[in-house]
Formats: structure tokens, C-alpha cells, sequence
């Protein structure tokens, strides 16, 4: 199981939460399914916490004239 | 002398071959604004021609203006090629229009609003061929001039609002003859790499001219026929380009699309937050309700009087136990007078009861035998002396005591009438102790009878 949510994308992983949040403020769910929709969801907002804390470093690249990526900086202009 | 004067018509024609011979007029290249015009039935166009100063009366015929492309309008600042000639019949010279065009920016407009008629008949702008923009794309393809406000203000607030994604510029032009074709090689490339989920194209701000290849038909069908969502970017707020139309969704500024394309990660870090806390409250109240369940459960009739539950049973056993014995007992009597009643029967007709019943009957039957004898004996004796009194009263002896006689002729018949006797005729009367033979004397015949 975490081996698969660990291959989870962000957006995945952020749907799956709110699908738990869902389900779980339904009610009428058994104490043991509830208590497992809480791991998961505990489970997913931390890949999600993680996902947010792992910024891209060089975010940007470019395309040259041969279809290469190169890396890009913004020219600050002021 | 009347040669001297010219006939209107023949002054007219003058004017008219002077004109037609003049070759600027022949061959005219002018500009103005259109008014009073008139398209008539008959297909020719009809119009003034005018600018601040002056106005020419115009006409453009059919077979010239078939070929135009786009709708002449009042107001509309058009370029003409045409002939100055002169309409003999009101004497009114006129420009014969061959060609005319748009002219600058009249020329855009109407060019761009022919192309926007034209794609959205073919649907090119309808809703159903929207596609979805993603929430959190992981990679973005930028298609615009590597140079310029618009690529810094997009990847600056992608970095500000999102610094998960990666981002590719695929560098176009953007203006001039040669952008068209760029930007619609660019959106190709952007296709070819096979992880973009989205893509911004546009440019900043500029004059119609400058952005006028965002309203190109090749760049609208690039667009249209992108398999990438497309968030359209170009200028500012009050240009509305053919691409916005066609785009998955229009941004009014490059920034924009960049805020469009990308959430904010500190919502997105609220939102998981609220979710977090949704989860926790949710599973909370689950089990406060089951806790509550638990507790009324134990408030329970039940649960507090557990034994209630057995003796109810209990008695319910002891119950169905009386009714059993009672239905048993039941049973017994209902066998036991069925019993008797059978034994009774069965004794009524037992043989020494019968026997008994017969010879009771038979007495009683000789009984009356008896007595209906005896009554019978009795009866026939009573009947016999009542008819033996009878017959003595009757006896004739008795009678002939009492002093009676009886007649009888010879032939021993009895004599009861005088007519039987006649004088000197024996008769024998007999008496008591005897018989008296007798002569009859006389016959007297008593009268009164």
C-alpha cells in the first residue's frame, strides 16, 4: 500500500484526500472503516506536505534551436 | 448663329473624353471614408467617398465588387483604385471604383471579425470543446518570445505561487510576418514533448498589429487541434484575441494565466490543512456518535435489568407449561367421557338388558293380553244376559203366561188378520198348557181399523 502512494502524483494524492474528507464526513461509516480512512488520509496529507515541501530547483528550462532544454533564467530587466 | 451653342449633351461628352483621356484619372489611387452607402438589388454598390474636406460621389459595379472580401460599411476607411468618369445623364462627374480594400486598421477589424464568424460557425469556440485545465499540473510549456515582460511576469508567478512545476519555454515570435507560423510550431513542439499537461501561449501587450498573429486562422487551428489544454495570454486586459476565443480558457494578462494555471501553494497548504482537521472532526465525531450508541445501548431496559430478560422467559416457559398440562388434563376428561358415554351406550344394549326389556315387554303384553281378555269375556257375558233378558221377554211362552193365545190354521200358519178365517174354518190356538181345537164361529171385522 505505501509503496503505491509513494508512486502517487500530487494531484492524486490530493483527490484522494479530499475523497476520504468526504466519505468520512458522510457518517454512518463503521468505527473500523473510519478509523482506516483516517490513516489513509493522515497518510496522504503528509505525501501532499511532502510533495509541497520538495520545490523544483531548476524549475525552468527552454527549448533551443535544435530541441535541446537549456536551462533558463528571467532576465531581470530593473 | 445656333452653332455656336453646345447641346448639354455635347458639352457633357466633351468633359467626359477629356476626363477618360487624362491618364491620372484614368488610373486613380485614393483614400477616404465611406457614407451613404447603398447596395443595390441589382448588385452594384453605390457610395460616397469623403474626407474632412471634400466628398466624390462613387460607384462600384458588380462584376468589380464581387471579388471583394470584406463588407463595405458607413464609417469604414477604405483604400480605391478607380477611374474618375463622368454620369452624362445627371452631369455629375464620379469615381468608378474597380478595387477597394480595408484600409489599415478598418482592414484588421474586418478581417478579424470575418475570421471569428467563420470559426465560430465551425464550432471552433464552442464549450463542448473546452478542455479541462488541470489543478496541479506538474509541467507547464510556455509558447511565446523568450524576450519580454510576458515570459518574466508568467514564469515569476509560477515560481511565486507554485515552485512545484516544471516549466519549458518553447521561444516563438510573436509579431511580424514570420509569427503565425512560429507560434504554431511552437504549440507542435510543445506537443512532441510528452509530459507538458499544459500549455500558456501568448505575448504582452502591443498594438491590434503587433498582436495580430494571435488572430491568424493558422494559429486558431493550432490551438483548436492542441491535445494540451491552453490557457491563452495575450496582451492586456482589453484585447481580445481570435486565440482567446479558441484558447481551453482566456487569460486576460500573461500574469494571469500563470495565476490561472497554478494554484497557490499556500491555499493548497490551507487546504490540506482543512482537510487534515475535516479528517480528524469527522473520524472525532464518528466516534462520539458511536460512543452515544454505546451509551444508550447500556441505558437500555435491557442492560440495566439483564434478569428481566430471563424471567420474562421463565415465565414465559412456566406458562406454556400450565397450558400444557392443562390441555393434557383437558384431553383425559374429553377421552374419559367419550369413555362412559361409549360404555353406556355399549350397556344399553347389553343382552340381559334386552332380554330384560324384551321379557318386561312381553309381560306387559301378556298383561294386556289378559285384561283385554277378561274385559272381552266380561263384555260378551254382559252382551249374553242382556240378550238372553231380550230373548225372554220375547218368549212367546212368557207371553201366553201373561194370558196371550196363538192362532194357527192347519197349515200351521199363524192367523193374525180376520180375512185369514172364514165361519166353520178349524182353528188350534194354543195357550199356556195346551192346544185348543177350535171351530170359528163367526167373523166380525172390527170397522175402525
Amino acid at each position: 500500500m505505501s509503496e503505491d502512494k509513494k508512486e502517487l502524483s500530487f494531484e492524486e494524492a490530493i483527490e484522494s484526500l479530499e475523497t476520504i474528507v468526504e466519505k468520512l464526513e458522510e457518517g454512518e461509516v463503521p468505527l473500523e472503516k473510519a478509523l482506516s480512512y483516517y490513516q489513509e488520509g493522515m497518510k496522504l496529507s503528509k505525501i501532499c506536505n511532502d510533495k509541497l515541501k520538495h520545490v523544483q530547483k531548476e524549475m525552468v528550462s527552454i527549448m533551443d534551436e535544435t530541441g535541446d532544454l537549456q536551462s533558463f533564467d528571467i532576465q531581470e530587466e530593473e | 448663329m445656333s452653332d455656336k451653342y453646345l447641346t448639354v449633351s455635347a458639352l457633357t461628352k466633351y468633359l467626359k473624353r477629356k476626363l477618360e483621356m487624362d491618364r491620372h484619372l484614368t488610373n486613380v489611387w485614393m483614400k477616404g471614408e465611406i457614407s451613404n452607402f447603398n447596395h443595390h438589388s441589382r448588385g452594384h454598390m453605390y457610395l460616397t467617398l469623403k474626407d474632412e474636406g471634400a466628398r466624390i460621389q462613387s460607384v462600384m459595379f458588380a462584376g468589380n465588387n464581387r471579388s471583394l472580401t470584406f463588407q463595405p460599411e458607413n464609417g469604414m476607411n477604405v483604400l480605391v483604385k478607380g477611374q474618375v468618369s463622368i454620369f452624362e445623364r445627371y452631369g455629375q462627374y464620379q469615381l468608378y471604383i474597380h478595387e477597394m480594400e480595408p484600409d489599415g486598421l478598418g482592414s484588421l477589424f474586418a478581417a478579424f471579425e470575418q475570421l471569428k464568424k467563420k470559426l465560430d460557425k465551425a464550432g471552433y469556440f464552442s464549450p463542448l470543446h473546452k478542455k479541462q485545465i488541470p489543478m496541479y499540473p506538474n509541467h507547464i510549456g510556455v509558447v511565446t518570445s523568450p524576450t519580454g515582460a510576458a515570459i518574466r511576469d508568467i514564469i515569476t508567478t509560477l515560481k511565486r505561487r507554485y515552485p512545484y512545476t516544471k516549466v519549458t519555454i518553447f521561444p516563438v515570435i510573436v509579431q511580424g510576418e514570420h509569427a503565425a507560423p512560429s507560434i504554431v510550431s511552437g504549440i507542435k513542439q510543445a506537443h512532441e514533448q510528452k509530459d507538458i499537461e499544459l500549455l500558456i501561449v501568448g505575448r504582452g501587450g502591443g498594438s491590434l498589429e503587433d498582436l495580430w498573429a494571435f488572430n491568424e486562422e493558422e494559429v486558431a487551428k493550432a490551438i483548436f487541434n492542441a491535445s494540451i489544454p491552453i490557457i491563452s495570454a495575450v496582451g492586456h486586459e482589453t484585447d481580445t484575441t481570435i486565440s482567446d476565443f479558441v484558447a481551453d480558457l482566456r487569460a486576460a494578462t500573461p500574469t494571469s494565466a500563470a495565476e490561472l494555471a497554478v494554484p497557490n501553494f499556500l491555499d493548497v497548504q490551507q487546504q490540506i490543512d482543512r482537510y487534515v482537521h475535516r479528517i480528524q472532526r469527522a473520524l472525532l465525531s464518528t466516534i462520539q456518535q458511536k460512543e452515544h450508541q454505546i451509551r444508550q445501548l447500556d441505558q437500555s431496559y435491557l442492560f440495566r435489568f439483564p434478569d428481566q430478560l430471563t424471567r420474562q422467559k421463565e415465565q414465559h416457559v412456566d406458562q406454556l407449561d400450565m397450558r400444557m398440562k392443562h390441555e393434557a388434563q383437558n384431553a383425559l376428561h374429553r377421552s374419559k367421557r367419550v369413555f362412559s358415554n361409549l360404555l353406556q351406550q355399549l350397556n344399553k344394549v347389553h343382552p340381559e338388558v334386552q332380554l330384560k326389556d324384551h321379557l318386561f315387554h312381553f309381560k306387559q303384553t301378556m298383561k294386556q293380553l289378559e285384561s283385554s281378555m277378561k274385559q272381552r269375556v266380561e263384555h260378551e257375558e254382559r252382551t249374553f244376559t242382556s240378550l238372553l233378558d231380550k230373548l225372554m221377554l220375547l218368549n212367546p211362552l212368557e207371553v201366553m203366561k201373561r194370558g196371550f193365545a196363538i192362532p194357527y190354521d192347519h197349515n200351521n200358519t199363524f192367523v193374525t188378520s180376520v180375512q185369514q178365517m172364514h165361519p166353520d174354518d178349524d182353528v188350534f190356538v194354543d195357550v199356556q198348557d195346551g192346544t185348543l181345537h177350535c171351530v170359528v164361529k163367526q167373523v166380525e171385522e172390527k170397522k175402525h181399523v
